[in-house]
């Protein structure tokens, strides 16, 4: 049997199979993730180049001719005469980016912190478990506005700007590791005291391959259910962040800032500029939701 | 017990004391602690005065020590943006964002746990199903985004009630209340639910499958297998089994709350310590953002130690000497 | 012939799952005299427990009563609803399970427990119902009963708690009690005592026993009668002493190999070579065929059907079905 057909075959992929939740979630996740990426090809419109708009056209409800130029749009437009689905793209494209960004942020820091505590016990372990213990009794949002927060502080003004999505991404990557860091120590605790690897470090094996080889493939299983709801996380993270007008700028809009923008509009009637935005950001943030939740069922049948 | 007690304590006095740190960090590295003291008009040589009185030439850890008898005393300093004493700020916004916080964390307790309760014995029912797939919704649905869905419904189309601010306001001593106007009850409903409703999820889903865990313990089969009705099986044993690990989460969540509250004081123009943190990290105004730490710091501190006393005292297993507990 | 007091004829309970119906217990029949002690053994995984639950109707979902029948004094149970079968359980069925650590629900005293207990079954007063707890803590042999009996589950050794699930099981004057493994979780030097306990107490109230071990030898102290299981189908059942000394099974005697005695000839314990089959593939035949040493073509292709026996017996075998046919 080839490896395709294995993996078909393997209980994961049946249990996927069989879950219409799991599949429905993962075709969404999918589509929106691959629009985000190929934004440039697909969108109508470049919402970023001042050139490309009119301001006639600011306003335009969905699938209705502008009164004043006569230019259709799905979606509509802004005040600004942007095309909203075109700006859902590039935005969605930015809460992406800054998601997988920050949850590979947070998972790198984790298991190397998770890893370093399990293999050097003693006040390490303790101290670096302490640290965790008390950032986890604080909300994950709030410990990420203080990064921000203290960032700016530190980043002189005329900088903040150009740096805001890095300041970002590091913000969540930060407030999100504990999870990581203590699945992966409790795996490699286990494994540590196991024989084999008792034995290979006894005749000398660097600890480094022990780690690659004995405790990762072990741990990979909850590492990949922890990045899949810290994704769906982040992302909501980083909308909230920037709806705050805390988080990217406003010349590079992700979906949060959209929904920020759109928000002054609700009360005089544009309500497509708020909605469609909102629509794309709980699809997203929903199915990768879903998709981690299956994945934990699924690789432990007995929480079911 | 007593030393239990007492270990508690020392442990929140030292998680206090690291929180503390970074905010000393805050005020003294990131921040200019003399602008924070004086103002920014004041003279060159009154900041030097005042830079040699506060011994910012001292020792960095007589310094510290200097930050915490203020920090006690509540002088964090003057608030770079708004140019008033820091604590003066929060002191007035706090009642507002206290109402909000505890109205929103009673009704998330009450409809966490009884839909949770609900869930967890109807665990097939198609009613349960559909609670569950909302509540995968309202994990999902970002704060911000349930506030901006109810004021659009509720506040623009229907105009039933207010999109934003407290209402009408009356003074009880010096705690300025919204409830007992009826604008300001108004006012409240919509971001006490915007705040609830993503904590009643929480709620709901951990009280769901700690009770699954406790119908399958073998306690609970053999007070089946003794004949007790459904109702006392069910109310009386497994739900209050459930409750004790609840509880602690539960309180936490009330930490949780008040933090989350930054953002539902965003949306709706809530007067309260959330939205003036909110403008402090937008103004990079450093005594606000450190003194809002210690105080968030101060109120988990607080409640976790209160849950765990709490904890103590439903739990009889805990009230025992280690040495007693296995033989 | 006096009327059984449990009738079990034909049982059978199925698992349905994702691939298919596991077949758990399959054709089980047996009687339980008023009065009298059956023991029920069998490997762990032969449907022991499982026939203890179906009995009491607390089978886990999604298993069910597939088949057959169940009386209690000629009144059929197993079809009775959920709340009429309550009422049975506690009151007319007592159960005593395998870990009383686990058993006793942690957050209520013995007395809460015993007390619930008791008037669900029966019309006394919180006092009343109180003194006979205490009446029933002291006949099971708790010392300073009156004192103790406020004290929670956590207070009591592990021989003492399995006391105190005993007088929870009997507190109702049951006619029959279920002790599923009730001495496995306890120390080799309070098993003894606590056998003694469930049988001296049952006999003294006219109660009957059906204890589920796979000890053969607590059997052989302790049972007037024997089923043996094997793989969810009865294979052999009659009174201790025949069965022990002559057993008619080759499984049995398998069994009864594996007991250590004192005058035993040969140096080492007989074993049986192979494993139970797994409930997705028992083999056609006989169950037990693959493992056995004196299987013919019979025992592979035809379900061997219960015999009667002189003395009460019964025995699904083709070998002793020949045996007799030709002695």
């Amino acid at each position: 049997m080839n490896r395709i057909a294995r993996a078909w075959d393997s209980d994961l992929a049946y249990s996927f199979r069989h879950s219409p939740v799991a599949v429905v979630a993962a075709f969404v996740a999918l589509l929106i993730i691959l629009a985000a990426a190929l934004a440039p090809l697909i969108a109508p419109h470049d919402p970023f180049n001042p050139a490309s708009l009119n301001l006639m056209d600011g306003f335009t409800p969905p699938m209705e001719p502008n009164a004043f130029t006569g230019n259709t749009y799905w979606l509509g437009t802004d005040n600004q005469g942007r095309d909203i689905f075109s700006a859902i793209l590039y935005g969605a494209r930015i809460s992406l980016f800054v998601g997988f960004s920050a949850v590979l942020f947070a998972m790198v820091l984790g298991i190397a912190v998770g890893l370093l505590a399990a293999w050097r016990g003693g006040w390490v372990d303790s101290l670096l478990m302490r640290i965790a213990d008390v950032q986890l009794s604080f909300p994950s949002i709030l410990i990420a506005l203080l990064i921000f927060g203290v960032a700016r502080g530190v980043i002189p003004p005329a900088y903040r700007e150009e740096m805001a999505i890095w300041v970002l991404i590091v913000a969540i990557g930060l407030s999100d590791w504990v999870q990581f860091a203590r699945v992966v120590r409790g795996a490699a605790m286990v494994e540590k005291a196991r024989e084999y690897v008792q034995a290979a470090r006894v005749i000398g094996v660097h600890p480094v391959r022990i780690v690659l080889t004995h405790i990762l493939p072990n741990v990979m299983g909850p590492v990949l259910v922890i990045a899949t709801i810290g994704l769906a996380l982040a992302i909501i993270a980083e909308a909230t962040l920037s709806f705050l007008g805390v988080g990217v700028p406003p010349t590079q809009p992700s979906l949060g800032t959209l929904i920020r923008i759109g928000q002054g509009f609700l009360f005089s009637g544009e309500w497509w500029i708020i909605l469609f935005p909102s629509i794309a950001l709980l699809a997203l943030a929903l199915s990768v939701n879903l998709l981690g939740d299956w994945l934990r069922d699924a690789l432990n049948p007995r929480l079911k | 017990m007593i030393a239990y007690v007492l270990r508690r304590i020392v442990q929140s006095v030292l998680v206090m004391l690291v929180v503390a740190l970074v905010s000393f960090s805050l005020f003294r590295f990131v921040g200019d602690p003399v602008a924070t003291m004086m103002g920014q008009e004041a003279s060159q040589a009154d900041r030097e005065a005042l830079r040699d009185r506060l011994g910012l030439n001292d020792p960095v850890i007589v310094q510290f020590a200097g930050y915490i008898a203020r920090a006690a005393s509540g002088d964090f300093g003057i608030s770079y943006r708004l140019q008033q004493p820091v604590m003066e700020l929060i002191l007035s916004r706090l009642p507002a964002t206290l109402e909000l916080a505890l109205i929103s964390g009673t009704l998330a307790f009450v409809f966490g746990v009884g839909l949770g309760v609900y869930t967890a014995l109807n665990r097939r029912g198609w009613l349960s199903g559909t609670i569950m797939t909302v509540s995968l919704v309202g994990v999902s649905l970002p704060t911000f985004l349930i506030g901006v869905l109810l004021i659009w419904v509720f506040a623009v189309e229907l105009q039933w009630l207010p999109s934003f601010g407290r209402g009408e306001t009356v003074d009880v001593g010096p705690w300025r209340t919204g409830l007992l106007t009826p604008s300001g009850r108004a006012s409240i409903v919509l971001p006490a639910i915007t705040l609830g409703l993503y904590q009643m999820t929480l709620i709901m889903r951990l009280v769901r499958a700690e009770m699954l865990e406790v119908l399958r313990t073998d306690y609970i089969k053999f007070a089946r297998a003794r004949g007790l009705s459904d109702r006392a099986v069910n109310f009386g044993h497994a739900l209050k089994n459930t409750l004790v690990p609840v509880i602690t989460i539960t309180g936490l969540q009330l930490g949780s709350i008040i933090a989350f509250a930054i953002i539902t004081e965003t949306v709706f123009q809530w007067p309260g310590v959330g939205a003036l943190f909110i403008n402090s990290v937008q103004f990079v105004d450093i005594p606000v953002m450190a003194a809002y730490l210690m105080l968030i710091a101060l109120i988990f501190v607080v409640i976790n130690l209160v849950v765990d006393l709490l904890y103590y005292a439903v739990d009889p297993r805990l009230r025992l000497d280690r040495a007693a507990a296995r033989h | 012939m006096t009327e059984p007091l449990l009738s079990v004829r034909d049982l059978r309970v199925e698992f349905p799952n994702r691939r298919g119906t596991l077949t758990a217990l399959d054709g089980i029949s047996f009687d339980i005299a008023p009065g009298e002690v059956l023991g029920m053994v069998g490997e762990s995984g032969a449907g022991k427990s499982l026939t203890g639950a179906a009995i009491i109707g607390l089978l886990e979902p999604p298993g069910r009563i597939a088949g057959g029948e169940i009386r209690l004094k000629g009144q059929r149970i197993d079809t009775l609803s959920p709340e009429q079968m309550r009422r049975i359980r506690g009151k007319r069925i007592g159960m005593v399970f395998q870990d009383p650590l686990t058993s006793l629900n942690p957050l209520y005293t013995v007395a809460q427990q015993l007390v619930e207990t008791i008037r669900t079954h029966m019309p006394l007063s919180e006092v009343d119902a109180r003194k006979r707890a205490i009446a029933l803590l002291d006949r099971v042999g708790i010392p300073a009963a009156a004192r103790r009996i406020d004290d929670y589950p956590h207070h009591f050794s592990g021989g003492m708690r399995q006391r105190v699930v005993i007088a929870l099981a009997l507190c109702a004057e049951p006619e029959l009690v279920i002790a599923d493994e009730p001495t496995t979780a306890l120390d080799v030097s309070v098993q003894a005592q606590i056998i003694d306990l469930i049988k001296e107490i049952c006999a003294e109230r006219g109660a009957a026993v059906m204890l589920i071990t796979h000890d053969m030898g607590v059997i052989a102290e302790t049972a007037d009668r024997v089923a043996v299981l094997y793989a969810g189908r009865l294979a052999e059942i009659g009174p201790v002493r025949d069965v022990i000394l002559d057993a008619a099974h080759p499984y049995t005697r398998g069994l009864m190999g594996s007991i250590p005695t004192l005058t035993q000839e040969s140096d080492r314990l007989v074993q049986i070579p192979g494993a139970m089959p797994r409930l997705s593939s028992i083999p056609t035949g006989c169950a037990f065929n693959p493992r056995c040493p004196e299987a013919f073509d019979r025992c592979r292709t035809e379900r061997p059907v219960p015999l009667d026996r002189p003395g009460g017996r019964q025995v699904a075998c083709w070998l002793a079905a020949k045996e007799s046919a030709h002695g």
